[in-house]
């Protein structure tokens, strides 16, 4: 469907199926993101240099040193639906330590967030981000930042629809919260009439996917290694967005516009048929993001309008998050509900929101160990089937926190694009010491 | 919310209590009880109009009923915003315990209506607008409910004056204070307000029954540049769970060139 536009960005690849190199993809990817991050604090130390500064800040100055390590042991509840995928248990560790600068006038800031997990079972699984890596310069009224960072837009909880400056690592979770560094040029004012930010974004950065071994993929494993892209420039083209945000009272909007190589892949088959590769195309994307905060009740909406996967379409989440405060003791109970809608067709990227309904419940009991619940599900309203979460949290000690964690895929049916991970019920306990 | 030990603020109605005691003074009325409650909150708030900004750092405990203790260590952020009509500006900044480091809350304070809040959260660097409607609800885990903490803005209650009568080395003047906002979870306040120095050294706090919920004491008062006088321990004891948090405050630091521009949302993004 997509023959004109796919080239082979490498005709040396190897088929599937045959080992790789092992930890080859996501060194290859490290160094770049290392070249990034460099240029990100050359330039930050030309500015120390161009203000005079330099060593006397370099002094003057406030490190902050923190971060996290974590055990994590995710257990799948079923047989594997697809040849070679792992059983049971997956068990893997995640180290993310932070390192941050500032200069005494807090003028220059650095920061350093490097990313690595290593995963037990799957290869793809394991790997190491550069999460953040910049420097920052904040004039009055005015910022700009080089180098690698995570940009958060949109209000919604059930999908964030709008937020599209950063990759997705989907390896991390389904829930496409996680997400990799992205390399940028950032520019932002805060005025009287909002906040207007400009992205320029030199290096494009590819979705990760579950490997052979891994649950939670395609029934074909997604060759990472073979990308394939519109642009001629591949991963080096420049990406552009704009973001205005404001709040008015009650009203807090964002305006958003992006150009560049959209970060959902369309998963094309391979012509040996064995394995799909993924392919992304350029897009333009308006996003409109909108909370009204009344009382107890969150009002949210975030709706997008996009070209260049498929026929131009349109995507929205809309709905509230209501709070019954101490609704026992302490307690507060939160409910949500969001609608989901999406127009794209089948030349886009898929998409399992296409007419479905979220409901959620949040339970904190403010207590000192941040006791906190939280249950959902998103039905398709087509298909009636079910993804549901259930996660808990609690602090145990001053340094240690544990989270548990469980999804799954009910009466899935073999039309919805869940269906891949009808089998991969699973749940999942997260040991984390912070420091 | 504001985690502010001044537990007072300036507001319009400064020139009027002047006014009510200028005519007080010079015999002209009798002055009724509100009319005094209001004369000795008023002195006391004026006694900090015109700090500008401040920061400090501060260690909360909060202990259970069985004496157990767990400690946050966080930094609050405060702009004086000369517009009596709206309140202060404020950020909270978490720097332990470990998993809550970098988390943020930065409020623009109200007078009647609820404050405009923004909630940080590292994790995502996502910026929520949170309700702040939540005003009896407990303030992380502490025995401070977030209306504790918000900036007691002169205007946010009627006032009954009590009697005098010692407390420790001083003498107090005894205030009863009612909230005009909504949501509150007190039915009423009593103040302790020395008369050396116009500062608040003691609150007792009834719930919405009318009985005694909780204790806060004041201490450690410290007066800096320009006369500014702040608490450097407070210790809020709850009678009915008896359950306790301290806050203990660092040295503070006053003209430290904060401005409108670090207490926007934007801001948020940049604290780590």
């Amino acid at each position: 469907m997509i023959s004109s536009r796919t080239r082979s960005s490498g005709s040396d690849r190897q088929a599937t199926g045959t080992p790789r190199p092992a930890h080859g993809p996501w060194l290859a990817q490290g160094q770049r993101l290392i070249v990034s991050s460099v240029l990100g604090w050359a330039l930050g130390a030309l500015g120390l240099g161009a203000l005079g500064l330099g060593a006397d800040a370099a002094r003057a100055g406030e490190l902050d040193w923190s971060g996290s390590i974590e055990l994590e042991l995710r257990s799948f509840l079923s047989d594997p639906a697809f040849p070679d995928q792992l059983r049971g248990g997956q068990g893997s560790v995640v180290l993310a330590p932070e390192l941050g600068f500032k200069t005494e006038d807090r003028r220059h800031q650095f920061r350093l967030v490097p990313y690595l997990r290593l995963d037990g079972r799957d290869d793809e699984r394991s790997h190491f981000d550069l999460r953040q890596a910049y420097w920052r310069y904040v004039g009055d009224g005015w910022e700009i930042l080089a180098g690698l960072e995570r940009v958060f837009w949109g209000v919604a909880e059930s999908r964030h629809l709008v937020d599209i400056i950063n990759q997705t690592d989907s390896v991390e979770d389904v829930d496409e919260e996680d997400k990799l560094g992205q390399p940028m040029i950032a520019l932002s004012t805060s005025r009287s009439w909002g906040t207007l930010a400009l992205y320029v974004m030199p290096v494009f950065r590819e979705r990760t996917f579950s490997g052979r071994d891994g649950r939670l993929r395609t029934p074909l494993v997604v060759d990472t290694d073979d990308a394939q892209y519109e642009s001629s420039a591949e991963d080096s083209r420049v990406d552009l967005a704009l973001r205005w945000s404001h709040f008015l009272g009650d009203w807090d909007v964002g305006v958003s516009y992006f150009y560049g190589t959209g970060r959902e892949p369309r998963l094309v088959p391979a012509a040996t048929g064995d394995r799909l590769l993924p392919f992304y195309d350029v897009i333009q994307q308006i996003g409109v993001d909108v909370q009204y905060t009344r009382g107890a009740w969150l009002w949210k909406l975030e709706a997008l309008a996009r070209e260049g996967q498929g026929r131009t379409f349109g995507a929205a989440v809309a709905g509230f998050e209501y709070t019954l405060y101490q609704v026992k003791a302490a307690a507060d109970l939160g409910l949500l509900a969001e609608y989901l809608w999406d127009d794209r067709d089948d030349f886009a990227p898929p998409t399992a929101f296409e007419d479905d309904l979220f409901l959620g419940a949040r339970l904190a009991l403010n207590d000192t160990q941040d006791t906190t619940v939280l249950a959902g599900g998103v039905v398709d309203l087509d298909e009636r089937s079910w993804a549901v979460l259930i996660e808990a949290e609690r602090r145990l000690t001053d340094h240690f926190t544990i989270e548990v964690e469980s999804r799954l895929f009910l009466d899935v049916s073999e039309e919805d694009l869940l269906a891949a991970f009808a089998a991969d019920d699973f749940a999942v306990v997260r040991l984390a010491y912070h420091f | 919310m504001r985690i502010n030990p001044r537990f007072k603020r300036s507001s319009q109605l400064a020139v009027a209590s002047f006014a009510i005691s200028s005519m007080v003074a010079s015999g002209l009325v009798a002055q009724t009880m509100e009319e005094k409650g209001f004369e000795v909150a008023a002195r006391s708030d004026r006694s900090d109009r015109g700090f500008g900004d401040s920061r400090a750092d501060l260690t909360m405990i909060l202990r259970n009923a069985a004496g157990k203790e767990s400690k946050r260590t966080l930094a609050i952020h405060t702009l004086e915003v000369a517009d009596e009509s709206v309140g202060d500006k404020s950020l909270v900044i978490f720097d332990s315990p470990a998993d809550i480091d970098g988390t943020a809350l930065l409020s623009h304070a109200k007078i009647l209506d609820p404050d405009d809040q923004w909630l940080y959260l590292p994790a995502l660097k996502r910026v929520k607008r949170i309700s702040s409607v939540n005003k009896s609800g407990p303030f992380v885990g502490s025995e401070f409910a977030f209306e504790d903490f918000t900036a007691l803005e002169l205007n946010k209650f009627d006032y009954k004056y009590l009697r005098a009568e010692a407390c420790d080395d001083l003498q107090c003047d005894v205030v009863e204070r009612v909230p005009r906002y909504e949501h509150s979870g007190y039915s009423r306040q009593v103040a302790w307000i020395d008369q050396t120095d116009f500062q608040i050294r003691r609150v007792d706090f009834y719930d919405r029954r009318g009985d005694l919920i909780k204790t806060l004491t004041l201490g450690e008062y410290r007066s800096y540049e320009g006369g500014y006088w702040r608490t450097h321990r407070m210790e809020m004891v709850n009678h009915q769970t008896k359950k306790s948090t301290d806050l203990l405050y660092g040295d503070y630091t006053f003209a430290t060139g904060l401005s409108d521009d670090d207490f926007v949302k934007n801001a948020l993004l940049r604290i780590r």
